[in-house]
């Protein structure tokens, strides 16, 4: 069964402390030169059928109006990996 | 008036809320999450906690559950829905109140009696109190701040849907210093903060008579307006 991938971050410009976080550890522990660190989701869908035209438009419409919340996301990847 | 409160899998002020609802001199009903039945109720509660452990996003999952499809019947039909952190967090999810709430700024989940300016007090859930009056009730919450694009909070402030701001410092980094928001109608209401835990002496914020005296959020639980002029 085809396995879709969907890829969600947080907006530019909405503030992302997780993110903040894991860059000042990052710092802490040593690795130089990271100079920030964004944190998003992965969604992996397992797709029965096909992967079609109207597959994928359900596929847009489940990542921008329930995996991702447009106020404060943006989707940024919906990929198919496996459509054998 | 009969009050419904909704559980959904993860609530935790549900029983408060029913108790706060008493003491405002109404009938607390209990709703569940996996029913399409209001019973009938006049006006509903979506309580506090994490719901459906806030996988996803707080809220989110909760927004697209059974009873939620009828909650959101009613508050478009003008019933009285008031949600507290969250249920705020639910409303907004659902699309009944604009913008969304996210992780604190500082990362840190926040738990402290806090101080609120009431901007509106002519909707269905804060006509109790005077207008421009302060309040304090506890906050405490993880993902509190508030935000909005930038469409939606010139919105928020050219429609006057504010309820309630954060005074004397903004805990969490909310734009504007939000705490609560109403709709257009005044019907539905949602705060961060927790009226349901300031209604009982002995178990409310401190006040400068006595300790754990506080009682501002009982006018929230007292006037529940079931009509409210458009």
């Amino acid at each position: 069964m085809p396995l879709v991938v969907i890829e969600v971050m947080p907006k530019a410009e909405i503030l992302d402390p997780q993110g903040k976080a894991i860059t000042s550890s990052l710092a802490r522990s040593g690795y130089e030169g990271i100079a920030e660190v964004r944190m998003g989701k992965r969604f992996e869908l397992t797709v029965e059928g096909e992967i079609d035209a109207a597959r994928l438009e359900q596929l847009q419409e489940i990542a921008e109006e329930t995996l991702a919340n447009s106020v404060i996301e943006d989707v940024v990847g919906i990929h198919v990996m496996d459509q054998s | 008036m009969r009050v419904g409160v909704v559980t959904f899998p993860g609530t935790l002020d549900n029983r408060d809320a029913q108790r706060a609802i008493r003491f405002g001199g109404h009938e607390p009903v209990a709703l569940w999450h996996g029913d399409h039945d209001l019973q009938g109720v006049d006006a509903l509660v979506l309580p506090g906690g994490f719901s459906y452990g806030d996988y996803l996003r707080s809220g989110a999952i909760a927004a697209h559950s059974p009873v939620m499809r009828e909650v959101i019947g009613a508050a478009e039909s003008g019933m009285p829905v008031l949600g507290i952190c969250n249920g705020f967090q639910m409303l907004t999810e659902a699309r009944l109140l604009p913008g969304a709430l996210v992780r604190n700024e500082k990362g840190l989940f926040i738990r402290r009696d806090q101080k609120l300016r009431v901007e509106r007090a002519d909707t269905a859930w804060t006509n109790g109190y005077e207008q421009g009056s302060t309040i304090t009730i506890p906050l405490k919450n993880g993902e509190g701040r508030f935000v909005a694009t930038e469409e939606q909070l010139a919105h928020i402030e050219g429609e006057g849907l504010v309820t309630f701001r954060y005074v004397d410092g903004n805990p969490n980094g909310a734009l504007n210093d939000i705490a609560g928001l109403t709709n257009e109608r005044g019907n539905v209401v949602g705060l961060m903060p927790h009226p349901e835990h300031a209604v009982e002496l002995g178990f409310g914020p401190d006040t400068d008579e006595r300790m754990r005296s506080g009682l501002d959020g009982l006018p929230m639980f007292t006037n529940i307006l079931e009509t409210i002029a458009a």
